[in-house]
């Protein structure tokens, strides 16, 4: 593609669009990416990440990180700081799955202990996990029940026999962003999402299950200190968020903002899906606080989604799944907006940090991650394709350039519409198998939509993001078993 | 009554174009576009239950993203793949009035052929606008 031609080169992995570029950037946008993934970036990527740099309050930059690609207002992989009492929120810098995020469990199993198994443990982790187009969860719940799911999170969980103290320490946030109202949801998104806890969705939503083999341990002292000590030891990653509950807060909201952005507050956009409030605004808050709530429904979606995979080992191992090792490394959101300190010109400041598809990092010695990760960083969890593998990462001190933020995936290059052209889902599904990856879906369509090479290369964009000192590589996990939303 | 999936403007989600002789043609294209993302084959909803949607807004393009939204609202909160088979939008003061009545069924892993959950219409390059041929729409929806 033609790169724009006011593009900069800042360092081999950090790129610069001025403000001169756009008229009506507040601050110059900056791109984390190779010569080689830049040039793969779609002409969106620079469209949205400039058109961010043009709202109200931003701190710094616009941000987009390696894994990015043409998205709804921010780019997937959009990143961006505002001043809590100048700036705005906006929903189109966190997307509409809110809190679609990912989670990473060890076993003490081998893969030569699981590998006979597999297909029985797939199996059922199918049976038992609801998947696709419009399931209903395994945790059936009255609305009144679910209000409290969504102020409380996964300490809802942890009250109802779904989680363990150490499941919340080990999730952003202790698995409760703190202030959300159920006040502030609408009807219909209670009504929307209140029987889908404990459902995995479609898409790009997955379980699987990986293992870590000795060749592809990046950094041994930090994998052992994230539990990773057993030769080709297994572990187990699922991706999901939201659900319709939060696609409908994200849509509510949309609407109220575009009905008051100009009209009450003199706010001008260039991109409907940038529809925003000031932060301290009635409508800026309220949005805050329907956020919050999508954010707890979907940390005890993957909680009660833990719940059953523990269940699922136990039952097929016959052991205890602590006995099995099943601890959580940690579980981390993509699309969130957050109150963090972080320095700014030398002073310590609070700001609302929007994520679009992008994961926060924060580096050793960080306030607000477990205190056995203060040493090493946070576990950063990076999901690749289903064919290709994933990453477990860990934040770096070099990160608070980018307010501690890295990318979150290997980012799509190729359509879903000609994925499906090109690739057929049952065939994939064969060819997999053969090379020891066993799949599960509901959708034969679906799962070609996720074919490897739709997908950009993940071991590109993580040695990128540790090039540009964002995270650094602990260990490639490749897949096995793998069920498909 | 048609519709076409656009491969070029949406490489995570899926964009299409509707289009209608009538501004209600184009809601059921649009509608029939958005349900064929989720379930393969159309054919095999079969008209088991009636709703009555009626629905205001200023705009028509407003007013399409409200009732696309219906759709994935019923598909999630009733789990209820729903079709419109009549609708009638009229001007009503400055607003567009839609009644209409969706039908279908319940969803059924065994007979409709599952495939990717639409989790939102979104106004990314969404426009609805009226053509010499009648009218004409762009939809991305994200999933």
């Amino acid at each position: 593609m033609n790169l724009p031609a006011a593009l900069k080169r800042i360092s081999e992995t950090v790129w610069e669009l001025p403000v001169s570029h756009k008229e009506g950037m507040q601050v110059p946008a900056r791109i984390f990416a190779t010569e080689k993934l830049l040039k793969e970036m779609d002409a969106g990527v620079f469209d949205q990440v400039s058109n961010v740099a043009s709202l109200p309050g931003i701190v710094r930059y616009a941000y987009c990180m390696p894994d990015g690609h043409w998205g709804y207002g921010f780019p997937i992989g959009g990143m961006a700081a505002m001043d809590p009492h100048r700036g705005v929120i906006s929903p189109g810098g966190i997307g509409f799955d809110i809190n679609c995020g990912m989670r990473l469990v060890l076993t003490n199993l081998t893969f030569d202990e699981v590998q006979p198994r597999l297909r029985q443990l797939v199996d059922r982790l199918f049976a038992r996990i609801p998947t696709g187009v419009g399931c209903h969860g395994f945790v059936r719940l009255k609305q009144g029940d679910f209000r409290a799911v969504m102020e409380q999170g996964s300490r809802w969980c942890l009250e109802h026999g779904f989680a363990t103290a150490e499941d919340l320490e080990m999730t952003e946030e202790g698995g409760c962003f703190s202030g959300a109202r159920a006040a502030d949801v609408s009807d219909k998104a209670v009504e929307r999402g209140y029987n889908q806890l404990g459902t995995l969705g479609s898409g790009n939503h997955y379980c699987e299950i990986q293992v870590v083999k000795p060749e592809n341990v990046f950094h041994q002292g930090l994998a052992e200190s994230f539990g990773l000590n057993i030769p080709n030891q297994v572990v187990i990653m699922f991706h999901c968020g939201s659900r319709g509950f939060g696609h409908q807060v994200a849509t509510d909201y949309l609407k109220v903002f575009l009905s008051v952005m100009e009209r009450k507050y003199g706010i001008r956009i260039v991109d409907r899906e940038l529809a925003c409030a000031p932060f301290n605004s009635p409508e800026g808050q309220a949005y805050f606080s329907a956020m919050k709530c999508a954010v707890n429904m979907a940390f005890a979606n993957r909680q009660v989604i833990l719940h059953r995979i523990r269940e699922v080992f136990s039952e097929l191992f016959h052991r205890d799944p602590f006995d099995l090792g099943m601890r959580m490394i940690y579980d981390v959101a993509h699309n969130t907006a957050k109150l963090e300190r972080h320095m700014v010109d030398g002073k310590q400041k609070e700001l609302l940090v929007h994520r679009k598809g992008s994961t926060r990092a924060f580096g050793p010695g960080s306030a607000g991650i477990p205190e056995c990760y203060r040493e090493t960083g946070q576990p950063v969890i990076i999901g690749g394709s289903m064919e290709t593998g994933s990453y477990l990462l860990a934040g770096m001190e070099s990160g608070a350039d980018a307010f501690f933020t890295t990318a979150h995936g290997s980012g799509r290059t190729m359509s879903r519409h000609q994925a499906k052209k090109n690739y057929r889902g049952d065939k994939l599904q064969r060819e997999m198998e053969a090379r020891g990856i066993y799949v599960r879906t509901d959708s034969f369509g679906g799962l070609a939509e996720e074919a490897g090479a739709a997908y950009k290369n993940i071991d590109e964009v993580v040695e990128t993001t540790e090039l540009a000192g964002l995270s650094r590589r602990v260990a490639r996990l490749v897949p096995i078993g793998n069920i498909k939303g | 009554m048609s519709f076409k999936y656009l491969g070029d403007i949406a490489v995570a989600d899926i964009a299409f174009e509707a289009t209608g002789a009538t501004i209600e043609e184009l809601f059921s294209s649009a509608a029939q576009a958005t349900m064929q993302v989720m379930v393969g084959e159309l054919g095999s909803i079969r008209e088991a239950e009636t709703m009555q949607v009626e629905m205001e807004q200023q705009s028509a393009e407003m007013l399409l993203f409200d009732f696309l939204n219906e759709l994935l609202f019923y598909k999630d909160a009733r789990r209820l793949l729903l079709l419109p088979s009549e609708i009638k939008i009229s001007q009503s003061g400055d607003h567009l009035l839609m009644r209409g009545e969706l039908r279908g069924e319940t969803l059924d892993g065994e007979r409709h052929r599952m495939e990717t959950d639409v989790k939102a219409v979104t106004l990314h390059r969404f426009s609805v606008t009226q053509t010499p041929e009648g009218w004409k729409a762009t939809v991305v929806l994200d999933v």
